[in-house]
């Protein structure tokens, strides 16, 4: 590695503990990376919750997971998956310095992104209203194993949700930024890292749709 | 994603496609009466899903092999939190305890 | 690479000035210090408790504490030196201050973010601090549902909110070193040339990414069902305490790995230098610190041998926690054989690291005693695991951590301290911990359990004795401090490289420059290179 800055004038984003724009960008998606792997961690430790009560409840399991509406859970599944391929679609833009690439993808993204939320939360409701909020609410008739899946599924998704709220605001602050011609080829770290962000918050919905939404399908 | 690699939309649009059709494959799978396989069978849609979208979506696919090792590394570390602690939920009673 | 004689740029504490200058900093530095100011203030508060908890201990009755006060002191004293002084410990203040520097970078990949963890440090510690206020909490460090979720009155939601939030700041500390260290080395400095104070931080750094987002989600959950009725661990819904004890220890286990770790890199730097040689097996100690990392992981229900866990996975916990103490042993044997024919210098550094040694051997050795199945049940919940942890996190990682703050001294604060108190300080500490926690393994041999306010009378002995050592700790503790920051005000200026030692930190100013190089240096030789370092300089000149 050279010791010399690029031979290029020093890029106005360049922070000044870096001596490469590349070396930036390098060590930011690397940071990225490592954040992610604690978020793995961190929704792993309700996964193992979950595969301990399965595994002492698995018919509780199933009567529970009946009671979700897969329609819109599956449907809230395509939705994340659009707005991944959106989110992936403005870094394009932005690696090209394509303006309105940019705004139309991540406005897309943040749009789909609140369907997901606004679908959640009817379903929400519809919980609520049915006796499934565990607590003192909760309906005691109910088989035993069935409260804690719904423990586990209010803690599950609202994480998530509370996940996809954070970065719903990244990525209007993202667009802003797009909107004030921020990105270009040379620099579109900050869309870059965000879009991780945004495909980790999909690849976990992708494993709770089956997993909490699926299992009363076939009665196993 | 390699500063220098810029992916065709195409591509995006097609593991989209896949992805698409993935759902489809779970949610018909989930329907239909596989005993004991029915849930590795959801897990391993799940994974291949999440893997699309790591390599290609993420682009992990023309990353560094530091990133690729750090991708791969929480994926394989939570499995130790699920392998050794259902090795307790798992074998209780597999050996007594003396004079019990 | 030459450093100025004269010094042309001010240093990192001089300039720019101003408080704002300060709490606004991105130098790692400055962060540095922020954190040593604002651990040691944690370590007088946990002492404080710990004074009460041997206050208490003097007499066999429960007398001078209510049984729910002394619940609620020994938890805290738990919460507050763990999470707010142990963990944070080595990394935040000499990882901070010299990984970047060690390896040839001007800072850490992310300097705000090393802000931000301060900051998220100084939140989770306001809160902390409220809950003792409030009337503290009581249900041990551990946090064990159900009691935590469901049963106990005290402070519990706060607490776990306030031991959630810190635990960001560890996570956000581990996620810099580890990009720095992969991102940032400068030319020619190889992994294989990094000191070993790099490749210890650089492993507990993986412990601290994969670690504690579990504890925190485990937190969460224990929260979420004490105010939000999401019961996961509550029996009376069928759920299990024990799961809670998985994900708990999972974190935890590796945290105590956290806790030390960082030490013994400190220990490895200071070892080369009082004997002023080569590190001996330098690949092995470098190869330990990961080893130990990983197979930290694989061992916690070391924790749950007498909770109704199966036995076969007790068996396998057990058998993995005898390999994980392999890789210790290989430092201790590799820093014993580094002294051996060495040609060792008798300077307070001394001291620590054969403090450190000594009462690291035995904290370890003990827990070889606990990790087998069949001794743990005996032992468990007893005084026997008291001071054998106390052993490895105070004989150990506090020795450690005070070694490498004095160490280090010269060139963070440009002051040298007084050798002789310090000497004297290092034995008052070692006399004192030895008197305080010997005593222990054997109340917990004869059966004292701990966690308890009054106990049998024929124990009475061993407890003032510990009670005493305890107080020439204290007094050993206070006696560093004074002197310490005495030395800012009135010691001798310090020379680059007081001790002679090896290192890119010892070849800059002290106190360093806010960049630390004034070019990029680029590295030639190997670590520890003693035969071609310089004589320790004595005195106030350069």
């Amino acid at each position: 590695m050279s010791q010399t800055v690029s031979t290029t004038k020093t890029h106005p984003k360049l922070q000044p503990h870096f001596y490469s724009m590349e070396q930036q960008l390098e060590a930011s998606t690397l940071g990225m990376w490592v954040f992610l792997v604690t978020e793995v961690m961190f929704f792993g430790g309700l996964f193992m919750a979950y595969i301990v009560y399965r595994n002492m409840y698995p018919h509780a399991w199933v009567e529970a997971s009946a009671e979700l509406n897969w329609r819109l859970g599956g449907l809230n599944t395509l939705v994340l998956i659009g707005s991944s391929l959106t989110m992936a679609l403005s870094v394009r833009a932005a690696m090209l310095g394509q303006k309105k690439g940019q705004l139309i993808n991540l406005s897309l993204t943040i749009l789909l992104g609140c369907v997901f939320l606004v679908v959640k939360f009817f379903e929400y409701k519809a919980k609520f209203e049915h006796h499934l909020v565990p607590g003192p609410d909760f309906n005691p008739a109910l088989e035993q194993g069935m409260q804690i899946f719904f423990s586990l599924y209010f803690m599950m998704t609202g994480i998530h949700a509370a996940h996809m709220i954070i970065g719903i605001v990244m990525m209007t602050i993202i667009l802003v930024m797009a909107a004030k011609d921020s990105f270009n080829a040379e620099y579109y770290t900050p869309v870059e890292v965000a879009g991780l962000y945004w495909h980790f918050v999909d690849i976990v919905w992708i494993f709770l749709f089956p997993l909490l939404y699926l299992l009363g399908r076939h009665g196993a | 994603m390699s500063s220098h690699h810029v992916p065709s939309i195409r591509m995006y649009v097609s593991v989209f496609g896949a992805l698409l059709i993935l759902t489809a494959i779970t949610v018909f799978a989930a329907g239909v009466e596989m005993g004991a396989l029915n849930t590795p069978v959801a897990l391993a849609i799940a994974v291949t899903k999440g893997t699309l979208v790591v390599l290609f979506f993420m682009g992990v696919r023309w990353n560094t092999p530091l990133t690729k090792t750090v991708a791969i590394s929480g994926f394989i570390w939570i499995l130790i939190l699920f392998a050794m602690g259902m090795n307790d939920y798992l074998t209780r009673g597999w050996l007594g305890v003396a004079g019990r | 690479m030459k450093e100025a004689a004269v010094q042309q740029e001010p240093s990192y504490l001089e300039a720019p000035y101003g408080l704002a200058s300060w709490l606004l900093t991105k130098d790692h530095k400055r962060i540095a210090i922020l954190y040593l100011i604002s651990i040691t203030i944690f370590f007088a508060i946990g002492g404080t408790f710990a004074a009460m908890l041997r206050a208490e201990l003097v007499t066999p009755q429960g007398d001078l504490l209510t049984a729910d006060l002394y619940n609620k002191v020994f938890t805290l004293h738990g919460v507050v030196m763990i999470f707010f002084f142990l963990i944070p410990s080595i990394p935040a203040t000499l990882g901070n201050f010299f990984m970047p520097i060690m390896i040839g970078a001007k800072d850490l990949a992310f300097p705000r973010i090393n802000l931000l963890s301060w900051y998220i440090y100084v939140l989770g510690a306001a809160l902390t601090l409220t809950v003792v206020m409030l009337g503290g909490v009581d249900t041990g460090w551990t946090f064990y549902a159900p009691y935590s979720s469901i049963a106990s009155n005290t402070n519990v939601t706060l607490a776990a909110v306030g031991v959630f939030i810190t635990g960001f700041s560890s996570i956000l500390t581990g996620f810099n070193f580890i990009v720095t260290v992969h991102r940032m080395r400068a030319p020619g400095m190889t992994w294989f040339r990094l000191p070993l104070f790099v490749w210890a931080n650089y492993a507990t750094s993986l412990v601290m990414i994969l670690g504690t987002p579990v504890v925190a989600i485990t937190i969460l959950m224990v929260a979420a069902e004490r105010a939000l009725h999401l019961g996961i661990f509550d029996p009376r819904i069928g759920g299990d305490p024990v799961l809670f004890q998985h994900l708990f220890w999972f974190y935890s286990h590796p945290a105590v790995y956290i806790m030390i770790l960082p030490g013994m890199g400190v220990i490895s730097e200071m070892v080369a230098n009082v004997s002023r040689k080569q590190i001996f097996g330098y690949s092995f100690v470098a190869f330990s610190s990961l080893a130990i990392a990983v197979i930290g992981f694989l061992v916690w229900g070391h924790h749950m041998f007498v909770t109704g866990q199966s036995i076969y996975a007790g068996l396998v916990f057990s058998i993995i926690t005898m390999l994980v103490a392999v890789p210790s042993a290989v430092k201790t044997f590799n820093w014993t054989a580094t002294m051996y024919k060495g040609s060792i210098s008798w300077d307070s550094p001394l001291f620590w690291v054969l403090g450190f040694m000594g009462l690291f051997l035995i904290g370890g050795l003990t827990g070889l005693f606990l990790g087998t199945m069949g001794l743990d049940v005996h032992l468990h919940d007893t005084y026997f695991v008291v001071a054998h942890f106390h052993y490895i996190m105070v004989g150990g990682g506090v020795m450690a951590f005070l070694g490498g703050l004095h160490f280090y001294w010269p060139k963070m604060t440009g002051r040298m301290y007084n050798e002789t108190l310090a000497k004297i300080a290092s034995m008052l500490v070692f006399f004192g911990f030895n008197l305080t926690f010997f005593p222990q393994f054997i109340l917990g041999y004869m059966g004292m359990p701990r966690r308890y306010h009054g106990y049998p009378p024929e124990f009475q002995v061993l407890n003032v004795m510990s009670t005493g050592g305890a107080m020439v700790l204290g007094v050993g503790y206070t006696l560093i401090l004074l002197y310490l920051l005495y030395s800012i005000i009135k010691g001798p200026k310090a020379p680059m490289n007081p001790w002679g030692a090896t290192g890119l930190e010892w070849k800059i100013q002290s106190p360093p420059i806010t960049h630390n190089f004034h070019e990029t240096p680029v590295v030639t030789e190997d670590a520890y290179d003693y035969i071609h370092a310089p004589a320790p300089q004595r005195g106030g000149e350069e």
